[in-house]
C-alpha cells in the first residue's frame, strides 16, 4: 500500500470501528472485541509511516479545496507521526483499561462511550496528520463535539455542568479566536500550508507576529493555557478512561501538539526568535504552570489534583514552543510523550482506585498501598516521570526545555523549571506517603463510605490475603504504561532524531 | 422549443397546479400535484440556470409584448441563483408534507393547503423572476396571501392571530413597496427594472427618487424581517404548520433579500446612493444589533420553534451585514449565506415538525429526554445547530468565513469579533436543547415517543447531508455567489 | 392657496395615507385596523392615476378629433392593486371572524391578555 492509503486509513480504521460498534451494541463482548481490534489495526496501520518519515519522507494525501484557500490536505511529518503513535498506541492500552472501568462501576450507556471514542480517534488521527490549519482546525472541532458526550456521560446535574463548561469554552475560544487567527493568517500570508520554516517570515511584524500568536495560544482552548484552563478540572466529572482520553491520548496533546505545530511550521522558530514575539508567552505559560502546580497542592480530590498537574505540565510544552529554540521545540515535542505516558499512569490508578474501593480524596487513602500495592506502585513510577527523575521518560523533555531555555537566555525559566519539579513532588508525593507509609484509618471499616460491602482492612496477614486490587483489566494496563515510563528512559535519542526532521528547513 | 418558455414554465406551472389541487378535492390526488408542480419548477430553475450560464442574461417577452412596454422576465445569474434555492426548497419540503397534513386536514383542507403552498411558490418565484416593477407587487402579494393562510392553518389558535398580525405588517410592507414603485414610475415613465436603472442616475437627486428609495426601503426590510421590524416573523413561524415554517424560513424572507440586491444594486445601483445616503452604514447597525438582540432573545425562549424564528432573524441580520458592505467579499458571503440558510432552517424545521408529529409539542421541557427515542430527529437537528453556529464542515462556516473576510477586508477587526461573539449566543442556545435532549430524563410526553416517520425523516435528512455537503464542496453555493455578487457590483460602477 | 389647489390630489393621497397608518397602528380593533389598511391602500391608488392624467387629454380610445390621450397605464396597474386590496381585506375580515370564534373577542389587547395567562 502507498503511504497515501495509511494516512487515509487513519481516520478510516477508527470511524469504520465506530459504525461497527453501533451494530454489535447488543452483544458487549462482541463490541468490546471490535474496539480492541479497531485500536490495534490503527496502531499497525500508522506504524506503517513511521520509517517512512525517519527516512525523510513527507507522505502526502491531497484532498480538495472547499473555498479559496481553505483546503482540506493531509501531510505526515515528525511531530504529526509522534502525535499520532501515541493517540492510537495508548488507545489500545486505554481499551483495555476502559473494558475494566466500564464493567467494573456498571457504567451506563457504555456503547455511546466506544462509539464517540473511536470517533475521537479518528479526529486526533486528523489533527495529527493535517497539511495546513484550517484541516487541523475541521478535525479539532470535531474532537470537541465527540468529546462533549463522553463528558456528559453521567448525565446528573454536575456532568452537565462540567459537559457545558467543557463545550463552552472550547468551541467558545476556537470560535472568538482561533477563527480569526485563520483568516488573519491566510490575509497575511496567502496560504495556510503547514510549511518547514513557517509562512509568515518577512510577512509579518514583530507586533503583528505577537497579536497574532496570542489569538493562537488562548484560541487554543485544548492546550488549557491559563486563564482559559477551566474546562479541564470540571470535566473531571467524567467516568476515569476518559479523562484518561482527555489527558493522555488526544484532546489536551491536540492543543498542544496544534500550539507546538503553529509555532514550527506557521510561525517559524527563526521568526519567532527574531522577533522576540513569543517572548511574552514564555512569561505566561511560566506563570501558568507555576500557578497551577500551587493550585494543585490546594486540591484534595485525587483526579482534581491530577487535572491541575496537567494544566501545569501542558505549561511546559506551551514554554517549549514559546522559546522557540531547537532544544526547546524538541524537548515540547518529547515531553507530549513523556507526558501522555506518565499522566495515563496516573489517571488509571486513580480510576482503579475507586473501581476497587470507591475512594476519591486523597486524605482517604492512608494505607492503601497494601490493599493496591501494584497499583500504588505504578503511580509512584508515573508520579517519579511526571516530577522528571531519571530513570524515567519525564526526565529527559524536562531537561531539552531547561536547555532550551538556556539556549534563549531565558535564565528565570530554568529556575521556575527547578522550582516547578519541588512543586510536582511537593503535590504528588504526599499520595504515595499516605499510601505506603501511613497505617490505614481506624475508623476505615470499608472501602468507601458510601459502599460498606467490602471487607475491612486487615493490618496482618500474607500479602494475598490483605490485597484487594482493581479488575486485572485495569491493573494490567497501567503497569504496563508504568514500565513504558521507564522504557521511554532509554530513548531519547531516536526521538531527537525524529523530532531533529520537524525544524529542517529545506534551503 | 421549450427551453425557449423555461422562464414562463416556471411561474405558470405551479400557477396552473394550484386550482387544479383546489378542484380535485382530494388530499392525496393535491399532494401528486402539488410534488409534480414544485419538481417540474425545480427542474425548470435548473435548465434555467444552465441556459444563463450558457448564455448569459436571457430576456423573456411575456406574451409576445415586448419590453419595456410588455412585462419582460430576465433571467441573470443574481435571480437564477434565487429561483433554484426557493423552487429547491420547495420541493424537497413537499414530499414531507404529505404526512402532516393528511393527519390533520380533511380531505377538501388538504387540497386547499396545497394550492395555497403552490401560489404562494408562484408568487414567491414570480417576485424573483420578472423584470417589471409593477409585476415584483402582484407577484409578491400573491405569496403573500397564500402564506397568511398558510399561517393560520397551525393548530394553535395564536396561528390565528399570528396570520392577522403577519397579514397587517406585510400589508402595509407590500404598500410601501408599491409608493415606491409609484413614485419611480411617475419620475422615470417607465416599470421596466432595468429601464429603471438607466433613467434613475440623471435624475438621482430629485426629491420623489429619494422618497421612493425610503419607502421600498422600509417596505422590503419589512418584508425581510429586517430587525426591528422583524415583529411579525417569531410568532408566524412558531404558530405556523411545520411546513409553513419550513417553507417561510426557506424561501419568503430569501426572496426578500433578493429584491432588497435587486433594488439597491441594480435599480438604484447607479445613483450612488451607497455614497449619497447612509444606507450601508444604516444596516451595517441594524444588522448587528439584529444579531445581537434577536440570538439573546432566542436563548431565552421556551418554544423551540420559536426560538429558531429568532434564530432566522439573526441570521438574516448577518445576510444584511454581508450586503451591507458593498464589496464583492461581502456580497458573497451573504449570497452564500442566503442559500445555506435556507437549507438549514428549511430542514430545522422540517425536523421540529417531526417532533410536533409524535410529541405534539415542542416545547423544551417536553423536548427533555427524546434524543433517545428520536435519534435521528434530533442527530439532524444537532447536526444543522452547528451549522447556524458556523462549525466547520458544516456550510454554516463558509458563508460566516466569507463574511469574515469582508469585514477584514475593510480592516473592521471590532466587526469580526462581533460576528463571532454572536455565534456564541447562537451557540448557547444551540446547546440548551442538546442538552435537554440528550442529558435529561423524558419528560411525561416523550415517553413513549417513537421515531418519526421515514416520510418526514427522508426528506429533511436530503437537506441534512446537503449541510454537510455544501460545507465541503462550495463551487456551486460560493462559485455561483461570486459570480452573482460580481455582476450586481457591476451595476454600481 | 393656488398651487396648494394644484396639488390637491397629491394633499388628499398624504392625508389618506397618514390618516389610515395611523388608524393601523393606533386602534386596537381589528376591524379597525382593516378599515385603516383599506384606506391606506386607497391612498396608492390615488397616487398611481394622479399623474397618468394628463391636463386637456382625453380617455385614452382612438377616435379622429382627439390628439392627446390621458396615460392608461395607471388604470391597468390599480386595477390589479384593487383586486389585491379586495383580496386582502377579504381574508384579513375572514381571519377576524375565525378569531372571534377562537376567542370571543376581536379587541387586540383583549386577546393579548387571553394568551398571557
Amino acid at each position: 500500500m502507498e503511504p497515501a492509503d495509511h494516512i487515509l486509513l487513519a481516520m478510516l480504521i477508527p470511524t469504520v470501528g465506530a459504525l461497527l460498534i453501533v451494530l454489535t451494541r447488543r452483544n458487549p463482548n462482541l463490541r468490546e472485541a471490535v474496539t480492541l481490534a479497531t485500536a490495534g489495526l490503527l496502531f499497525v496501520n500508522v506504524l506503517q509511516l513511521l520509517p517512512v518519515v525517519l527516512a525523510g519522507g513527507r507522505p502526502e494525501l491531497s484532498g480538495f479545496e472547499v473555498t479559496p484557500g481553505l483546503e482540506v490536505a493531509f501531510q505526515v511529518e515528525p511531530l504529526g507521526i509522534l502525535f499520532g503513535l501515541i493517540a492510537s498506541f495508548l488507545w489500545i492500552v486505554n481499551s483495555f483499561y476502559s473494558i475494566g472501568y466500564m464493567r467494573g462501576n456498571k457504567e451506563p450507556r457504555q456503547t455511546q462511550f466506544y462509539v464517540a471514542f473511536a470517533v475521537a480517534l479518528a479526529s486526533a488521527l486528523g489533527i495529527a496528520f493535517s497539511a495546513n490549519l484550517f484541516t487541523l482546525f475541521l478535525f479539532y472541532e470535531i474532537l470537541t463535539l465527540s468529546t462533549y458526550p463522553l463528558v456528559a456521560h453521567h448525565g446528573d446535574a454536575k456532568a452537565r455542568r462540567g459537559a457545558r463548561i467543557y463545550l463552552m469554552i472550547l468551541l467558545g475560544t476556537s470560535i472568538v479566536f482561533f477563527i480569526p487567527a485563520l483568516v488573519w493568517t491566510l490575509a497575511i500570508a496567502g496560504t495556510l500550508d503547514f510549511t518547514p520554516g513557517g509562512i509568515l517570515a518577512g510577512k509579518a511584524s514583530g507586533l503583528t507576529t505577537g497579536l497574532l500568536l496570542a489569538l493562537f495560544a488562548f484560541g487554543i482552548g485544548k492546550a488549557a493555557l491559563m486563564p482559559v484552563h477551566k474546562w479541564l478540572p470540571n470535566a473531571m466529572v467524567a467516568p476515569t478512561p476518559v479523562s484518561a482520553l482527555l489527558h493522555a491520548v488526544a484532546v489536551v496533546k491536540a492543543g498542544v501538539f496544534t500550539i507546538l505545530k503553529v509555532s514550527v511550521y506557521i510561525f517559524g522558530s527563526d521568526h519567532l526568535l527574531a522577533t522576540g514575539a513569543s517572548e511574552w508567552l514564555v512569561y505566561l505559560a511560566t506563570f501558568s504552570l507555576l500557578a497551577a502546580s500551587v493550585i494543585a497542592l490546594t486540591k484534595d480530590n485525587l483526579k482534581a489534583r491530577l487535572a491541575y498537574s496537567t494544566v501545569s505540565q501542558l505549561g511546559y510544552i506551551v514554554l517549549g514552543a514559546a522559546i522557540a529554540t531547537p532544544l526547546a521545540l524538541i524537548g515540547a515535542g518529547m515531553h507530549i510523550l513523556m507526558h501522555a505516558f506518565g499522566k495515563i499512569t496516573l489517571f488509571f490508578v486513580a480510576g482503579a482506585i475507586h473501581t476497587a474501593t470507591h475512594k476519591t480524596e486523597i486524605s482517604q487513602l492512608n494505607g492503601i498501598g497494601r490493599v493496591m500495592p501494584f497499583t500504588m506502585g505504578a503511580f509512584f513510577i508515573g508520579a517519579l516521570s511526571i516530577i522528571g527523575l531519571p530513570p524515567l521518560g519525564g526526565a529527559w523533555s524536562k531537561l531539552y526545555i531547561a536547555l532550551g531555555g538556556m539556549d534563549g537566555e531565558y535564565w528565570f525559566v530554568v529556575a521556575a523549571l527547578m522550582i516547578s519539579s519541588v512543586l510536582n513532588v511537593a503535590y504528588l508525593m504526599p499520595v504515595v506517603v499516605r499510601a505506603f507509609f501511613r497505617p490505614p484509618d481506624p475508623d476505615d471499616h470499608g472501602h468507601g463510605d458510601a459502599h460498606g460491602d467490602a471487607a475491612p482492612v486487615p493490618e496482618t496477614g500474607s500479602l494475598r490475603s490483605r490485597m484487594k486490587e482493581a479488575p486485572w483489566l485495569c491493573v494490567v494496563p497501567l503497569m504496563f504504561t508504568a514500565f513504558a515510563c521507564f522504557i521511554l528512559f532509554f530513548a531519547p535519542d531516536a526521538i531527537e532524531g525524529l523530532l531533529q526532521g520537524m525544524l529542517e528547513v529545506p534551503r | 422549443m421549450l427551453a425557449q418558455h423555461l422562464p414562463a414554465l416556471q411561474v405558470v406551472i405551479p400557477l396552473l397546479a394550484a386550482p387544479l389541487c383546489a378542484l380535485f378535492r382530494r388530499g392525496f390526488i393535491g399532494w401528486l400535484i402539488a410534488v409534480a408542480a414544485t419538481w417540474l419548477a425545480f427542474a425548470a430553475a435548473i435548465g434555467l440556470l444552465f441556459r444563463v450560464l450558457n448564455e448569459g442574461v436571457i430576456s423573456y417577452a411575456m406574451g409576445g409584448w415586448a419590453p419595456p412596454i410588455g412585462i419582460e422576465y430576465r433571467v441573470d445569474l443574481i435571480n437564477v441563483f434565487v429561483l433554484v434555492v426557493v423552487s429547491g426548497v420547495g420541493s424537497v419540503i413537499i414530499p414531507f408534507a404529505r404526512t402532516g397534513t393528511a393527519a390533520r386536514f380533511n380531505d377538501t383542507d388538504q387540497a386547499w393547503f396545497y394550492a395555497m403552498y403552490l401560489l404562494a411558490l408562484t408568487g414567491l418565484l414570480g417576485v424573483t423572476i420578472t423584470g417589471d416593477a409593477f409585476n415584483i407587487f402582484v407577484f409578491l402579494e400573491i405569496s403573500s396571501l397564500a402564506s397568511y393562510v398558510m399561517i393560520a392553518m397551525g393548530r394553535d389558535r395564536r396561528a390565528l392571530t399570528a396570520a392577522y398580525q403577519y397579514l397587517i405588517m406585510g400589508t402595509v410592507g407590500a404598500t410601501f413597496i408599491v409608493i415606491g414603485i409609484g413614485l419611480l414610475w411617475a419620475m422615470t415613465g417607465t416599470l421596466n427594472l432595468a429601464d429603471l436603472a438607466q433613467r434613475i442616475p440623471e435624475i438621482n437627486d430629485t426629491r420623489p427618487v429619494l422618497a421612493a428609495l425610503a419607502f421600498l426601503t422600509v417596505g422590503i426590510s419589512l418584508k425581510l424581517a429586517l430587525f426591528p421590524l422583524h415583529l411579525w416573523l417569531p410568532n408566524a413561524y412558531a404558530y405556523a404548520p411545520a411546513v409553513t415554517s419550513a417553507f417561510l424560513a426557506g424561501t419568503a424572507t430569501k426572496v426578500a433579500i433578493y429584491l432588497f440586491l435587486r433594488f439597491f444594486y441594480t435599480v438604484f445601483g447607479g445613483g450612488g446612493f451607497f455614497e449619497s445616503t447612509p444606507l450601508p452604514e444604516m444596516f451595517l447597525v441594524l444588522s448587528v444589533v439584529a444579531m445581537f438582540a434577536a440570538s439573546t432573545v432566542a436563548v431565552f425562549q421556551d418554544d423551540v420553534k420559536r426560538m429558531f424564528a429568532y434564530s432566522s432573524v439573526a441570521q438574516i441580520g448577518l445576510i444584511t451585514l454581508g450586503i451591507s458592505y458593498v464589496s464583492e467579499t461581502g456580497l458573497t458571503g451573504a449570497m452564500t449565506h442566503l442559500f445555506n440558510h435556507a437549507i438549514i432552517k428549511a430542514g430545522i424545521f422540517m425536523l421540529l415538525g417531526g417532533v410536533m408529529f409524535r410529541m405534539a409539542s415542542v416545547k423544551l421541557e417536553d423536548m427533555a429526554g427524546i434524543g433517545r427515542k428520536m435519534p435521528f430527529t434530533m442527530a439532524g437537528i444537532v447536526i444543522l445547530g452547528l451549522a447556524l453556529i458556523g462549525t466547520p464542515g458544516t456550510s454554516g462556516f463558509i458563508s460566516k468565513w466569507w463574511i469574515v473576510l469582508a469585514a477584514l477586508e475593510k480592516d473592521q477587526w471590532w466587526l469580526v469579533a462581533l460576528i463571532l461573539l454572536a455565534s456564541l449566543i447562537t451557540m448557547l442556545y444551540v446547546g440548551r436543547i442538546v442538552e435537554v435532549a440528550y442529558f435529561r430524563e423524558p419528560s411525561a410526553k416523550a415517553a413513549d415517543v417513537r421515531e418519526a416517520p421515514l416520510a418526514m425523516l427522508i426528506p429533511a435528512y436530503v437537506l441534512v447531508i446537503a449541510t454537510i455537503y455544501f460545507g465541503l464542496d462550495t463551487q456551486w453555493s460560493v462559485g455561483l455567489a461570486q459570480r452573482a455578487a460580481a455582476d450586481l457590483l457591476a451595476g454600481i460602477y | 392657496m393656488t398651487e396648494i389647489l394644484a396639488d390637491l390630489n397629491y394633499w388628499v393621497t398624504i392625508f389618506l395615507m397618514i390618516g389610515g397608518l395611523y388608524i393601523i397602528t393606533a386602534h386596537g380593533n381589528m376591524i379597525k385596523k382593516l378599515v385603516g389598511l383599506g384606506i391606506f391602500q386607497t391612498s396608492v391608488y390615488l397616487l398611481f392615476l394622479s399623474p397618468g392624467k394628463v391636463l386637456g387629454g382625453t380617455a385614452p380610445i382612438i377616435a379622429p378629433g382627439f390628439e392627446l390621450y390621458s396615460n392608461p397605464l395607471p388604470h391597468v396597474l390599480i386595477l390589479t392593486a384593487i383586486v389585491v386590496g379586495v383580496a386582502t381585506i377579504a381574508l384579513g375580515l375572514a381571519l377576524v371572524v375565525r378569531i372571534h370564534e377562537a376567542y370571543g373577542t376581536i379587541e387586540d389587547d383583549e386577546v393579548q391578555e387571553m394568551e398571557a395567562d
